[in-house]
């Protein structure tokens, strides 16, 4: 029974962050993830509240997954999202009102955020509630890597720095700020739109050139003496 | 009865991709002089510094995806690439602005997509647009047209179609030119022969059929149309001079050595008219009401974004006696 349970666990970490990755293999929420991901503190900013408001829509969607209809269930899963965020926003007002500022017109948008949706839909409407809290959690930590991986490279591209103004997100995170490439003219292009489309392109291209590898040396291990008599008993 | 002769509609020889682009890289000779005497050798300078670079990204790029070098690198077209963004940034350009151009076209516009003939877009015309997005400051420092730099005190400065945008201010197009005397009265000083050299390096093109003449004759003529409907007599709120927009800017370039590019226009000959318009259109409305003073580049591109659309729509059926 506990075995069972850890290989679940296992596997629903495995597929929120690498095989069914939200935002490199659904490509889903790449509204905000392309819109805020221009320096690592919003980013990450963005990751906490997404992050949050998963592991919570998740939770309570399975919580009252018996008692929702099939006719009803988008509006009410729409209903419980838009309810967290609320309360992610304001908590964000209260509690780190500069980071608000820059990524406040965001959040709101956090509700449409299809990978949210998508969670309480395929997942959490069919599972237990702690089982699909930390679904909840493990996809937000997989749309949370490559939401700040996308925000550090634009960061070092854009602007030559890494961590700048940590502090607005994390006040004791001060002086954090670390100069990667010193005297750097700055490459607007970077921390633009067009950029992010760019660096997006480039992880989804590293991701499935390493899943090929992947792929090629699984085949290499299979068969180590193409000769042997496994294509023989194939055919037999 | 003696047999009456046919001239085929064909070529005998098909022209292989090395010798279209020697043809177009000598076509770029007569535009190149004249942006040579009025602005100074910058343009010599960085079309060298970017050739060797488009080499090298290649050859780079090439390694990594292991194709043959030899091939691919002598088809020469990663000069044209390189000689046409030359072409295009201004002269006085730093070093890292045409490195930083040549490895967006090479490496990104044109191998990520999958190497000539695969690039949906021209890559000239993409280092061309990140460029402008990402050194706004540096792209549009044109140098003084040589012979006027006596009378004014800078050296770099806008051209003629910038100065047109920002600082015209509600001035007629006469009060415009007398203000601003020191570039003429036409399309500013030099860029009338600039175009003009283009002029005639896109007919010798024409002549050997490198290139058809639909797009660019559509293109300049929807220029022409959409400049001659605005110009509004001179007034206050005009577009600019037909002329102007014909012999300003990059439109010869445009026209003759851009869009037509074999590999990212519209094939077919109805879609090349419309593709044509498209981008004449698209100019037009960038210079006078975009953010941008010159619009070639986004008209390009836009046009090459609906090409495949364009080809979708334009397929020739076949005749029905057939």
């Amino acid at each position: 029974m506990m075995t069972s349970m850890n290989k679940k666990l296992k596997n629903i970490s495995a597929q929120a962050l690498w095989q069914n990755n939200p935002a490199l293999v659904q490509l889903l929420g790449l509204c905000p993830l392309l819109a805020v991901s221009s320096s690592v503190v919003n980013a990450l900013g963005l990751a906490l509240v997404t992050t949050l408001v998963l592991i919570f829509s998740n939770l309570m969607v399975s919580l009252i997954r018996h008692q929702i209809t099939a006719a009803i269930r988008l509006p009410v899963f729409v209903l419980i999202i838009a309810s967290f965020v609320t309360c992610a926003e304001l908590l964000m007002q209260a509690y780190a009102y500069s980071l608000y500022l820059s990524i406040g017109i965001f959040i709101p948008l956090i509700v449409t955020n299809c990978a949210i949706l998508g969670r309480a839909v395929t997942f959490a409407a069919n599972n237990s509630p702690l089982i699909s809290a930390f679904d909840g959690l493990m996809m937000g930590l997989g749309f949370s890597s490559v939401l700040i991986l996308l925000g550090a490279l634009r960061e070092i591209f854009g602007t030559g720095k890494l961590f700048a103004n940590l502090d607005i997100l994390l006040p004791m995170a001060t002086n954090l700020e670390i100069t990667i490439l010193p005297n750097y003219p700055g490459f607007l292009f970077a921390l633009l739109p067009p950029g992010a489309f760019l660096f997006m392109g480039l992880l989804l291209a590293l991701k499935n050139f390493i899943d090929q590898q992947i792929v090629e040396k699984n085949i290499k291990n299979l068969s180590p003496n193409p000769s042997s008599s496994s294509l023989a008993e194939d055919i037999s | 009865m003696a047999v009456k002769k046919i001239k085929l509609p064909n070529r005998l020889k098909a022209l292989s991709t090395s010798l279209i682009m020697l043809w177009v890289l000598l076509a770029c000779i007569p535009g190149l002089i004249a942006l040579t005497v009025f602005f100074g050798w910058g343009t010599l300078i960085n079309i060298i510094w970017l050739c060797i670079w488009a080499l090298l990204f290649e050859a780079l790029v090439l390694v990594f995806r292991k194709r043959n070098l030899g091939f691919y690198l002598k088809d020469y077209s990663a000069l044209v690439t390189a000689v046409l963004l030359g072409l295009c940034i201004p002269p006085s350009s730093p070093w890292w602005l045409s490195l930083t151009g040549i490895f967006f076209a090479i490496v990104i516009a044109k191998h990520l997509y999958g190497g000539l003939g695969q690039n949906l877009f021209n890559p000239a015309m993409v280092a061309y647009a990140v460029l402008l997005i990402a050194f706004p400051i540096e792209m549009t420092n044109w140098i003084i047209p040589l012979g006027l730099e006596q009378d004014l005190d800078a050296y770099t400065g806008a051209t003629a179609l910038d100065l047109f945008r920002n600082e015209r201010a509600g001035m007629l197009i006469s009060e415009f030119w007398s203000q601003n005397s020191a570039f003429g009265t036409l399309s500013g000083i030099g860029w009338e022969w600039v175009n003009g050299g283009f002029l005639l390096g896109g007919l010798l093109l024409l002549y050997k059929r490198i290139i058809g003449w639909q797009i660019p004759v559509a293109m300049l003529t929807s220029l022409l149309l959409m400049s001659a409907l605005f110009y509004d007599g001179g007034s206050s709120v005009s577009g600019g001079s037909p002329f102007m927009h014909l012999f300003g800017g990059g439109t010869m370039l445009g026209a003759f050595f851009i869009a037509t590019d074999p590999v990212t226009a519209s094939t077919t000959p109805k879609g090349r008219l419309i593709y044509g318009t498209l981008i004449g259109i698209v100019t037009y409305i960038i210079r006078v009401w975009g953010a941008y003073p010159d619009g070639i580049a986004f008209a390009v591109l836009l046009g090459n974004f609906a090409a495949p659309f364009i080809d979708y729509y334009t397929q020739p059926k076949p005749s029905r006696n057939a």
